[in-house]
């Protein structure tokens, strides 16, 4: 055989800076989001602090204001998407039996970019009037007539975040596409492979949308447009319905993946097919064609016309139909299996109760005249932290776990990663559960300091956040720890119930595979 | 000691609370103040047909949520106990059943139809505006509200509310009152059982006016104008907060709206417009120096402390002692308090504060911290200023 076929990695930094291989590639992004899924944490813990009582004791609140939006923008386009990127480099390659990205170079761009995003977004907090302090929502006009200096900063990073995101999405529109092993029809794809590729077309449709709000913003603030102001005959709520065609998709951007993660690991330690594959395929369709017609859902009480009202309240309620037919498939998949239960199979558990709850409470805003109540309240933060954190986070964790052993060639600890499931799943009810109750009681979001009926619940949500940091540390530790000293495997199958094709490949996965493509039948 | 015991019990019994409240939801309807008790869980009634019509699709929704829930849980937990390999169960290789996928599709969907018929009789009764028997234009501030009372007569009265807590019980110095940060120096007055109708606006960034037992939210957006409305039904003190992040002091701008008898709405609105017929009087009196300056002081220490500090050394603010703008020009000094600077934290103060305030605070601040400049600005100054731009 030749021997370039062989060659492995090249030594040193200059592997990572210049590297084209989908497996270093992926790995980069994901532990580059594993470490702002610390810097957000951190930020998160910050806030927890302060609202553990009533009273201002740690931060100011200004301050207060920063980290809830850095949290926020850390947290979704830092950790949550760059992890998913990360995950799909990786993976799909080994799924579909490709040699590797279907293009390699931008790939590597795609990645380096983004550390030059973040380190622009995070050095705003050292900066004169400190960093973006308006919400990671960020609504005009608190966003531009009312901005610190630094939000120009903010704008330029989050239009490289975009340009990745746009790169990341093209690369892997074009990989599952053209690359795929003969055989492969579209109907035999993996759903963790069905659901990226449906991911990347909405990403592709509307990371341009929020490049171009923050570019209108740009304009209003440095060469006197008037796109937000009413003043010069614009309007804020302008603002708001750009942002929501971007950001109600990108909801769905950040799950859907994660849908696709539950869909391939359930089915292994139930030891039983997905129930539905080709309804799941449907599901993932229909759920991302509705995710462009329900974006005032967030905006109901901004002053719609009462057919606007009506039409969101609607849509947004038709997207629980396919939300459910996937939960319901999942349920069906581990009825009659013969389960195991493994950590990535509590997490996938785990996901499931707390991916539905938030799907009720979804259920709860979709409706208008009660949203009246619900909006910007903490039951919207209770909301949106069960189907992020709970959806795209346990998924990713459970991922991690799942396909480590291919990865490393090595086993990670089955007592450690089961301790931290049972951390996390009591520590994150513990922080999330409670603001439901704070959010009816009419608890706004976004305060650094509240009236003191809310005192027992937000203590006990700060206790419970704190735990929850605590479990994210043991992750990293037991994914170092398995990398350093697992136990060796060699199985190809690692999972005794796995399959698909990165399952026929030798653990741990060489630097190259699949450079002759498997047949698939 | 049982105070400490009982918290503790309450807040164990958190969610099962929110199933009773549930079930015996009148026994939560006694009113304002029962509502805002420590581990409330639930959305109030309210005392506003919309609010009452709100929580009962909440507890809908909620209920067919759980049902829903019970289902699939039930299913998952039975299939988790007895489905395990550790039990020997063999697994079945079923998958595909067309049936089931469409009854799974059918049904919520019908379920969602059943949501959304009460859902949208709601929204019809919350957006009927019509024929309301009050009109109060309520203006959203960087971090107040103004409520200005629309008079068919012309005789509009309006006033500032702003939050009452001290920075003093913020910072833990002082203890915390029952009503720390939802208490304010005026609330807005309104009659008992008449419809009233709330004009929304904000002057700089978009605020929320959150009353939650009237069951109104809506944004209050600059250059635009919202609409909501509410006919309470019960006299008392309703207290919400601004529910839009607007800035530094977002967590600190409550509303506070009082429902009285009609009566009492009356006096109490009589008071007002005596209140600004004598506003009127002063602004053509004409004042001494000693007088500008004690008014002055006391608007300094209310309105401009916060950020300039008590000896005028600054802080947030610039400071003013000795400083460049308030020991110059007279006009210089009076712009910048009535149009503040933008861009900054400086407030327009002009639309805030009366022209005797304006005044009087500006001959404070030139005679005060070491400024000795001994001149005086009268209110018809502060007027023919404003009206001169
Ligand atoms: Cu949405
Ligand atoms: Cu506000």
């Amino acid at each position: 055989m030749d021997a370039h076929a062989h060659h492995g990695p090249a030594k040193g930094l200059t592997r990572w800076l210049f590297t084209t291989n989908h497996k270093d590639i992926g790995t980069m992004y994901m532990w580059f989001s594993f470490a702002m899924f610390i810097l957000g944490g951190a930020f998160a813990m910050i806030i927890r602090a302060e609202l553990f009582q009533p009273g201002l004791q740690m931060v100011n609140p200004e301050f207060f204001n920063q980290m809830l939006t850095l949290h926020g923008l850390v947290m979704v386009f830092g950790a949550i998407m760059p992890a998913f990127v990360g995950l799909a480099n990786y993976m799909i390659p080994m799924m579909i039996g490709a040699p590797d990205m279907a293009l390699p170079r931008m790939n590597n761009w795609s990645f380096w970019i983004l550390p030059f995003a973040f380190a622009m977004l995070v050095s705003t907090l050292f900066m004169e009037g400190g960093s973006p302090n308006f919400g990671w929502t960020f609504y005009a006009p608190l966003s531009t007539t009312y901005a610190p200096p630094s939000v120009t900063f903010f704008i330029f990073s989050i239009h490289i975040m975009g340009m990745s995101s746009i790169m990341g999405a093209i690369n892997i529109i074009a990989t599952v596409i053209n690359m795929r092993a003969p055989g492969m029809t579209y109907m035999k794809m993996p759903m963790f492979v069905w659901t990226w590729l449906i991911t990347a077309f909405l990403l592709v449709a509307v990371m341009p949308v929020l490049a171009g709000a923050v570019t209108m913003m740009l304009m209003d603030i440095h060469f006197g447009t008037s796109f937000f102001s009413a003043a010069g005959g614009g309007d804020p709520v302008l603002f708001q319905h750009v942002f929501w065609f971007f950001g109600h998709p990108e909801v769905y951007i950040v799950i859907l993946p994660a849908f696709g993660v539950v869909s391939q690991i359930i089915p292994t330690f139930a030891r039983k097919p997905l129930f539905g594959y080709d309804s799941m395929v449907y599901a993932t369709a229909s759920i991302a064609f509705l995710s462009f017609l329900v974006w005032a859902h967030h905006m109901f009480t901004v002053g719609m016309p009462i057919a606007g009202e009506l039409f969101f309240m609607y849509a947004t309620l038709l997207i629980a139909v396919p939300t459910g037919v996937k939960v319901f498939n999942w349920v069906t998949t581990m009825f009659r299996g013969s389960m195991t239960f493994e950590t990535p199979m509590l997490f996938c558990i785990g996901f499931i109760i707390l991916f539905t709850i938030g799907g009720f409470t979804g259920v709860m805003l979709a409706i208008a005249p009660a949203d009246f109540q619900y909006h910007d309240s903490y039951f919207v933060v209770a909301h949106f932290h069960y189907v992020m954190v709970a959806g795209a986070v346990f998924s990713m964790t459970a991922a991690i776990y799942y396909w480590l052993p291919k990865w490393t060639g090595k086993m990670y600890d089955e007592t450690l990663g089961k301790t931290q499931f049972w951390i996390a799943f009591i520590g994150f009810n513990l922080a999330f559960f409670p603001q439901h109750f704070l959010g009816l009681a009419g608890m706004p979001r976004r305060i650094p300091d509240y009236a003191l009926q809310f005192t027992n619940f937000n203590m006990l949500s700060s206790i419970g956040a704190f735990i929850y940091g605590g479990a994210q540390v043991l992750l990293g530790f037991n994914v170092i720890r398995t990398i350093v000293a697992g136990k060796p495997v060699n199985d190809p199958k690692v999972w005794d119930g796995a399959q698909g094709l990165e399952w026929t490949l030798p653990t741990p996965a060489p630097y190259h595979t699949f450079t002759t493509p498997p047949e698939v039948k | 000691m049982y105070q400490k015991a009982m918290r503790l019990y309450r807040l164990a019994l958190g969610p099962v609370l929110l199933l009773l409240s549930s079930i015996g939801s009148s026994a939560w309807a006694q009113g304002p103040t029962e509502w805002r008790h420590p581990n409330q869980v639930n959305m109030p009634v309210g005392v506003t047909e919309v609010s009452a019509q709100i929580h009962s699709i909440h507890m809908t929704v909620f209920w067919i949520c759980v049902a829903i829930g019970v289902a699939v849980f039930s299913t998952m937990f039975y299939s988790i106990l007895v489905h395990r390999k550790s039990r020997g169960y063999k697994p079945s290789h079923f998958h595909e059943s067309t049936k089931l996928e469409i009854a799974w599709t059918i049904v919520p969907f019908i379920i969602l139809i059943v949501m959304a018929v009460p859902a949208t009789s709601t929204i019809i009764a919350i957006y009927d505006t019509e024929d309301a028997d009050l009109d109060i234009l309520v203006t959203g501030y960087q971090w107040k509200w103004k409520y200005e009372y629309i008079d068919p007569a012309g005789e509009n009265i309006s006033f500032f509310s702003s939050m009452s807590t001290t920075p003093e019980e913020i910072a833990g110095t002082a203890p915390k009152g029952e009503n720390y940060l939802i208490e304010v120096d005026e609330p807005v007055v309104i009659p008992v059982n008449k419809k009233v109708r709330f004009l929304l606006t904000a002057n700089d960034v978009i605020h929320a006016w959150w009353v939650p037992e009237f069951g109104i939210k809506k944004d209050a957006i600059p250059g635009f104008i919202n609409e909501a409305w509410a006919r309470p039904l019960k006299t008392g003190f309703y207290r919400g907060q601004c529910a839009e992040l607007c800035g530094r002091d977002h967590g600190f701008m409550p509303v506070v709206v009082s429902v009285v008898e009609q009566e009492e709405y009356d006096s109490w609105l009589t008071a007002k417009k005596e209140e600004a017929a004598q506003i009127k009087e002063l602004m053509a009196k004409h004042f001494t120096l000693p007088e500008l300056v004690q008014q002055g002081q006391q608007i300094y220490n209310r309105v401009c402390v916060a950020c300039h500090g008590p000896n005028g050394e600054g802080g947030i603010g610039n400071a003013l002692a000795k400083s460049a703008i308030v020991t110059g020009a007279l006009d210089e000094t009076l712009d910048t308090v009535v149009h503040g600077v933008p861009g900054t934290a400086m407030q327009a103060f002009g639309g805030q504060l009366n022209d005797v305030e304006l005044a009087a605070v500006t001959t404070y601040i030139r005679n005060s911290f070491g400024n000795n400049m001994g001149d005086m600005t009268q209110p018809v100054d502060v007027f023919n200023f404003k009206k001169g731009q």
